[in-house]
């Protein structure tokens, strides 16, 4: 329990946390004080002097003191002022003079009408600017596709290099200069390097660091229609705020939750949107009309019929799911086909991986923790996980907990730890115990202790340090040195620590892996230790996938080997991502009818006899788990032409055409939330984590437009004068309008944060119960997998052998890209300017002998097969390990593990 | 124009080096030792100083920007920094100043079209005891008047 005490602001006593600083604590009491420097996730600094209050000694002190309210911790019986005539003038005294060299351009700058340095100016006062000599200006620089740079804005705050280089870990941005001349950015242009740079854009308190992919499109941030939503780049699952205008979806922000990504998201989930906007989409239904060759366009009646007879008229139908794909859409589908035909369109060996991680979290008497819990783990032990390219934010996060034991140091020094420049000060380079065992050279190294071998070794690592943990846990043998001295010293840090974590997943395709974390987690159960574990999972979806069970891939290809089906529905998959060219070739020819529900053309698309255009997240609702288990609510941001409908929608209308007629009392999403709850008991409770859609509040639903919304009249002028009726929405308590009620919503239907004086993402202050807290009402999404408390996990016992490389051959690792290896973000011109162009990884030793240098061709013998690419070389690397980068653009799809045979091209 | 630091130099960065913790923490010094081989900073300078200790480019500009003793663009043989603080002003710092202004006909932050001089009006140098002083290069003079300062401007060739 937080030590409370008793405070007077301006006359008026309050109870509060103690251990806070005085600016969080008033804004924590919704009053308003300005600031700028201060960030709820970076603590303080006191650098911009905006946040000053008046401070009294004792209740005869009549004329007190500033303060930096920031800088101030909470003492009971404290007494302070935010309205004292000097406290005021002196802000806005602060905000002139920050302000002196900034181009007042409010009119022209993409930040405006959601700046925070426009709302603390407006609230300070400060209206009329004496400065009347000439401003310095500063020439911009070119930082990549995802930010724009406009420095003559900045007012020194010092915020984005705290977040860019404290924070994130970036080391390409910095601050130059010295006086009224201070300069951020990068020493020349080029691409920020870091992943997590997108966040300047909601750091940066004025237009400095704007969204560069909103500015290709740009519209004015009141203009756009927004709804809370999930970001579907990966399985961590972070909560977004998609933003759409003239049928365009505009951009992503951060969608605040105090248990998932915080105040942040990975550059991928920010920038990646825009394949919703792709040229690619598919947009009408596309019937083969008999007699012809050629797909052409239906409208949606005649694609009913059509896919309705050809279903009724089918022996046997089957249906492959997706990981991409909601709960309910997956649902529906297996309802259509029935669970017998009903088949997951992933490989048997990840879909194995994923229930084997499932079941070890739900059984294993071992707690997975939140993302933002993960950032106050003390000793985090990752293997075989490249977190930053996997899943982004959990690389953020462990950079977090990297803090929590050198942070420890500023207690006996009586320094709160949101003191921030005097911890870090303090704490210099000192770093907490983090361990990265993977195979090649990753970014987390910077802050890590490593190791690096093929999959099987990181699994022996991994078995070598639950032995060194518990006696009883199976051991590896014949263990090298490295190996023995390092499961030594993390299970030395292990024992010590308060709050470990061990992070794995299935990226490397080894159930070894993910035995092994299990293993020590296990281990330091046995020893009586506290212990979490996190697992990876690909997709938006994969755990929702493997919670509701079922057959994958390679057993659907079995089912038709045995028997014949003339009719196949894929849902919201591309299989070709899946599988061998091969294998899924042979499997799509033994079907008549090819139907694919998808939003984007793919490979799959291209062999399909009938499509049907499905609503991506932004155009549909459901539900997603993420990978910690927990189910998250994503909501319809737009209604695009009238055929782009919910994957759901459209399979439950075939159903009804096509005489299940028991399926038409499915009306909204909750209906086929329930129904899917009914089946499988397992979701119980899913159906409740957002109001339903009858919802109001004083009879109003919540809007998706700000009030501050313009031109609904005018904005559909040029093809009728008449204003449209506005979409209904069915399944949600939200209106696409800007009509409704005014207040907060409850915390999953939060559409946009705003405030009253607070435009910008800093209102998110006012809809937490207290800053950096949980929201009002608690932060949404409800956690599926919570472990049986009495479960006696046994230890797995599958020991790898040590890797011996083999004379002319390689073991491929696959290898990921933050961009490049998502299906869906590719299709957005700013990432697909970062893919990488399709190579291989060799060790420095291996180029040697093969006498090759980085980007000199190789030949690649991959079961019959010749590929050529180019090589980079990974100082990380083993030799007779080559790294293979899984489902970039231009790679082809191999089934792990696998060796290959490599020579150099000869000239 | 290519910068390499002279073997001699070098092997002054290696000693300096070895004397903190970490090679970041030895860029003051090291950038004094460029300034002084190139008499002042340039692009090329820093990278080659980024390299030679082998950090971020982007960490030698902000260091190198930062302080107003790193000259990042050129000086003349003789660097005059004329202070003009509390105690100098007091004792006619500005008149020394304008006198240097007028005697050499440039202003302040220019260099002679000879490359003989340059001025620079400076902040507290610590000789507060001594005012009115300025530093030529690395040496102070101090109780200027205009005579002396006349003398030593007439001195250096
Ligand atoms: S660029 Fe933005 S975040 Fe950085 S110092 Fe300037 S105003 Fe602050
Ligand atoms: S970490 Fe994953 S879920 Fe979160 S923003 Fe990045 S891609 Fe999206
Ligand atoms: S917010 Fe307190 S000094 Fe900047």
């Amino acid at each position: 329990m937080a030590k409370m005490a008793k405070i007077i602001i301006d006359g008026k006593t309050y109870e509060v946390d103690s251990s806070k600083n005085l600016l969080e604590t008033i804004l924590s009491l919704k009053l308003n004080l300005q600031y700028f420097c201060w960030h709820p996730a970076m603590g303080s600094v006191g650098a911009c002097r905006q946040c000053a209050v008046k401070k009294y000694r004792d209740e005869n002190d009549k004329a007190g003191k500033l303060f930096m309210a920031c800088m101030e911790p909470v003492v009971d019986g404290m007494r302070v002022s935010i309205e004292d005539p000097e406290a005021k003038e002196f802000r806005a005294g602060v905000i002139e003079w920050l302000m002196t060299n900034h181009p007042h351009d409010c009119p022209v700058c993409d930040e405006g009408g959601e700046c925070h340095l426009q709302d603390m100016t407006l609230m300070s006062g400060h209206n009329y600017r004496r400065f009347r000599y000439k401003k310095r200006t500063y020439r911009n620089q070119y930082l990549g596709p995802f930010l724009h740079h406009e420095m003559n804005r900045c007012i020194q705050c010092y915020r984005c290099v705290r977040f860019y280089r404290d924070y994130a870990g970036g080391d390409d941005l910095n601050v130059f200069g010295v006086h009224s001349s201070v300069y951020f950015g990068r020493h020349e242009d080029g691409v920020l390097e870091n992943e997590f740079a997108g966040n300047l854009v909601e750091v940066c308190p004025t237009g400095v660091f704007t969204d560069n992919t909103l500015f290709q499109h740009y519209t004015r941030k009141w203009d756009l229609t927004s709804a809370p939503s999930v970001c579907v780049h990966c399985g961590v699952g972070c909560n977004t705020l998609a933003g759409e205008r003239y049928g365009k979806l505009r951009r992503i922000l951060t969608r605040y939750n105090g248990q998932v990504n915080g105040y942040f998201l990975c550059d991928r989930g920010r920038f990646g949107y825009e394949f919703v906007n792709s040229e690619k989409r598919i947009r009408k239904p596309m019937l083969r009309l008999s007699g012809e060759n050629r797909l052409s366009e239906a409208d949606e009646e005649t694609a009913i019929t059509e896919i309705s007879a050809i279903i009724k008229s089918s022996r046997k139908v089957m249906g492959i799911g997706s990981p991409r794909a909601s709960l309910e859409a997956n649902f529906t589908l297996r309802s259509l086909v029935s669970e017998r035909n009903f088949y997951w369109g992933v490989p048997e060996q990840e879909f194995s991986l994923l229930t084997k991680e499932m079941n070890i979290l739900r059984q294993g008497s071992i707690r997975t923790p939140s993302l933002r819990e993960i950032e106050k783990c003390d000793v985090v032990v990752i293997l075989g996980e490249d977190l930053t390219n996997t899943a982004p934010m959990i690389a953020l996060a462990v950079r977090q907990s990297v803090r929590q034991v050198p942070v420890q140091s500023a207690t006996p020094y009586k320094i709160p730890h949101w003191q921030d420049a005097a911890v870090r000060e303090l704490v210099q380079d000192e770093k907490g115990p983090v361990f990265v065992a993977t195979p090649y050279a990753t970014k987390l190294d910077s802050v890590a202790r490593t190791f690096r071998g093929s999959a099987d070794e990181i699994a022996r690592l991994g078995y070598a340090i639950a032995g060194a943990i518990s006696s009883d846990a199976p051991k590896a043998d014949n263990l090298n040195e490295e190996v023995c001295v390092l499961s030594e010293s993390i299970s030395k840090a292990l024992n010590k620590a308060e709050r470990p974590l061990i992070i794995a997943g299935q990226s490397l395709k080894s159930e070894a892996i993910v035995n092994a974390a299990a293993n020590i987690a296990y281990a330091m159960r046995k020893a009586g230790k506290n212990v979490e574990l996190c697992y990876t999972v690909p997709e938006c979806n994969s755990m929702g996938m493997v919670m509701m069970g079922g057959k994958a891939l390679d057993q659907a290809f079995h089912a038709v080997e045995k028997e014949a089906m003339d009719t196949l529905i894929i849902m919201e998959n591309d299989l070709f991502r899946r599988d061998e060219k091969q294998a899924v070739d042979r499997f799509l020819k033994r079907f008549k009818n090819i139907i694919v529900l998808d939003y984007i053309e793919n490979a799959t698309t291209e062999r399909a006899t009938a499509i049907i255009p499905v609503g991506s997240f932004a155009e549909s609702d459901g539900t997603f788990v993420n990978n910690e288990g927990r189910a998250q609510r994503f909501y319809q941001v737009f209604v695009p032409n009238k055929e782009i409908k919910e994957s759901w929608r459209w399979v439950r209308n075939i159903m009804v055409t096509s005489g299940m007629k028991e399926f038409s009392r499915w009306k909204n999403l909750l209906d086929y939330t329930q129904a899917l709850i009914k089946e499988m008991p397992y979701f119980t409770g899913i159906d409740t984590i957002t109001p339903p859609p009858g919802f109001r509040i004083a009879g109003r639903k919540i809007p998706r437009e700000p009030y501050r919304y313009s031109g609904r009249t005018a904005m559909h002028a040029d093809k009728t004068v008449h204003e449209p009726k506005p979409p209904e929405d069915v399944d949600s308590p939200m209106s696409f309008t800007m009509e409704g009620y005014r207040g907060q919503p409850p915390s999953s239907l939060i559409p946009f944060f705003w405030s009253p004086g607070w435009n910008s993402a800093q209102a998110i202050n006012k809809y937490q119960i207290e800053v950096g807290g949980p929201l009002h009402g608690g932060d949404p999404g409800k956690r599926l997998i919570e472990p049986l408390p009495n479960a006696k996990p046994s230890y797995f016992t599958d020991v790898p052998k040590a890797f011996a490389p083999r004379e002319g051959e390689w073991m491929l690792v696959p290898v990921y890209h933050i961009f490049g290896s998502d299906e869906l973000s590719v299709h957005s011109p700013g990432v697909r300017e970062l893919v990488p162009k399709p190579y291989i990884m060799l060790s420095p030793d291996d180029a040697a002998r093969l006498q090759v240098t980085s980007d000199s061709e190789l030949e690649l013998g991959i079961g019959g097969q010749v590929e050529r690419l180019p090589v980079k070389i990974n100082l990380g690397l083993r030799p007779g390990l080559a790294g293979y980068p899984v489902t970039l653009p231009g790679m082809s799809v191999v089934r792990f593990p696998v060796s290959v045979k490599i020579s150099g091209v000869k000239k | 124009m290519d910068f390499k630091f002279t073997e001699e130099n070098l092997s002054r960065i290696e000693s300096v080096r070895k004397k903190y913790p970490d090679s970041k923490a030895a860029l003051m010094p090291v950038l004094y030792i460029a300034q002084e081989q190139n008499g002042y900073i340039t692009r090329e300078v820093m990278d080659e100083v980024a390299l030679v200790l082998g950090i971020k480019a982007v960490d030698v500009l902000g260091v190198a920007t930062f302080y107003t003793m790193y000259h990042t663009s050129p000086v003349g043989k003789y660097h005059l920094q004329v202070c003009t603080n509390v105690s100098c002003m007091l004792k006619g710092g500005y008149e020394m100043l304008e006198e240097t202004v007028k005697k050499l006909g440039i202003g302040v932050n220019e260099v002679t079209p000879d490359g003989k001089f340059s001025i620079e009006e400076v902040e507290c140098m610590g000789s507060c005891g001594t005012a009115p002083m300025m530093a030529v290069n690395n040496d102070y003079f101090e109780n200027l008047t205009k005579e002396k300062l006349n003398e030593i401007l007439d001195s250096l060739k």
